[in-house]
């Protein structure tokens, strides 16, 4: 444990990369303190600590910000090394980093595309997503989780797809994520949902999907000013 | 260690197999080169980079590790010697804060900037340079990024300090000279000066001739 240690999450309720920095601190044992911004009216302390991004999350320790969830989570486990979230060895770290950033660019981009495009990219979207799901489906198998038989950093960072892209699929009215084409990451969306650690910390999912429809709304919107 | 246990497979032309081939000089790593012919890419890079198929791939005792800053990290966490990153967690979470800034922010708008012209080519050049204000401020005291030494920010960043004239000759813009950026301008020479670097650049002839048939592609697609 780090002495005097004093933790603050500035956050959005219905941001997964939010959630996945609460899920590290809470996997770690940590105590912080949550503030909760308006992020159509950010704080000063906010803009303070993000002044290049201006989003959350922040983590500010001991009064210095990091700001990143993905820079957060390793930060988190480099600072408390009790309970390791990234594998031990540089090979298995080198891995893990890999499908987090295949998550976190490649996916998301597709998903962005199913979720707001209309048409040819949209379409565009759900097959690339497909095709995502698939590689990730093959790295599922014969493992409960990412990390092995416990969660760990991959499954923190591929967290947003067990939950949020179920919202997406809710709120933006498109199907990709298949039991029978991809049996082994459907099975970990529910161990990942069912473990402890994420079933009592998770957005209330009626919540998340009508915030997620108005934003869908309000993104159409901004395309249709623009035109 | 043998050079045969540690193999890269690149592309001549490829910033990001260069930001590998800098972190092993770095750490004084022996290894064995192999150019691939991306319209004709071998079996071996397919095996190796099923997910993007591209290059670099680093393969050491057999294991391939793909994305040049994953490869660095892992060459970093793996030889104890000659640090890229800093020892601090707070310092550490900064470079990798900084470097996801130049990749995210940074890069689209210098790119954009080199493939238009007219008013889309100006704003691209407004973006990227406030941009450089930042990186220019985070060089204040410092002779690289990573301090007295070239670090993991240096690295990714490197690959500026090339293509930059480049561009500048190309499309007869200033873009980091010593009057508006000061530090970075010293940071570019001082970087392709430096001993990890120096005789692991691409020919500048060959590049020039390259920038410029992108640049006329792209050009020639908005008529």
């Amino acid at each position: 444990m780090v002495p005097n240690s004093e933790v603050r999450l500035f956050g959005m309720w219905a941001s997964p990369a939010v959630w996945r920095v609460e899920w590290a601190l809470k996997m770690k044992g940590i105590e912080f303190e949550y503030i909760e911004e308006d992020v159509s009216d950010k704080s000063s302390s906010l803009l303070m600590y993000n002044p290049i991004n201006k989003q959350v999350p922040v983590l500010v320790h001991n009064g210095k910000p990091i700001v990143e969830s993905l820079v957060i989570l390793e930060y988190i486990d480099e600072t408390w090394n009790d309970k390791p979230i990234l594998p031990v060895d540089s090979y298995e770290r080198a891995k893990a980093r890999f499908w987090a950033t295949f998550v976190d660019v490649k996916c998301r981009e597709a998903a962005r595309k199913s979720f707001f495009g209309e048409g040819e990219e949209r379409e565009n979207g759900i097959e690339n997503l497909e095709i995502q799901l698939k590689a990730l489906d093959e790295e599922l198998e014969g493992k409960k989780f990412f990390a092995g038989n416990s969660i760990g950093y991959t499954d923190l960072v591929v967290g947003w797809m067990a939950f949020w892209l179920g919202v997406a699929e809710e709120a933006g009215d498109f199907k990709a994520v298949n039991s029978s084409k991809f049996p082994f990451f459907t099975a970990w969306i529910e161990n990942f949902l069912q473990d402890p650690l994420i079933k009592n910390n998770l957005p209330p999912r009626d919540k998340t999907v009508e915030f997620f429809r108005l934003f869908r709304q309000a993104g159409s919107c901004a395309k249709a000013n623009v035109k | 260690m043998e050079a045969e246990e540690m193999e890269l497979f690149g592309i001549w032309s490829s910033p990001y197999v260069l930001r590998v081939i800098w972190a092993l000089n770095i750490k004084k790593i022996k290894y064995k080169y192999i150019e691939e012919d991306l319209n004709n890419k071998s079996n071996l890079l397919l095996h190796y980079n099923p997910v993007y198929k591209k290059v670099p791939v680093l393969v050491y005792k057999g294991k391939p590790i793909c994305e040049s800053m994953i490869i660095v990290e892992f060459i970093e966490e793996t030889w104890k010697n000659d640090s890229i990153f800093p020892k601090d967690p707070y310092e550490k979470a900064k470079a990798r804060f900084l470097a996801k800034f130049v990749e995210d922010k940074l890069s689209p708008p210098m790119w954009r900037f080199f493939t238009t012209k007219g008013k889309d080519q100006e704003e691209a050049y407004e973006s990227f340079t406030d941009y450089l204000a930042i990186l220019e401020r985070e060089l204040e005291g410092k002779e690289f990024f990573g301090g007295e030494n070239i670090g993991f920010v240096d690295i990714l960043l490197g690959c500026m300090s090339y293509v930059v004239p480049i561009y500048e000759e190309i499309t007869d813009f200033e873009i980091i000279t010593k009057e508006k950026f000061p530090l970075l301008h010293a940071w570019m020479q001082a970087f392709l000066s430096s001993d990890i670097v120096r005789d692991n650049l691409p020919p500048r002839d060959e590049l020039l001739y390259r920038y410029r048939k992108i640049r006329e592609a792209f050009l020639s697609k908005d008529n």
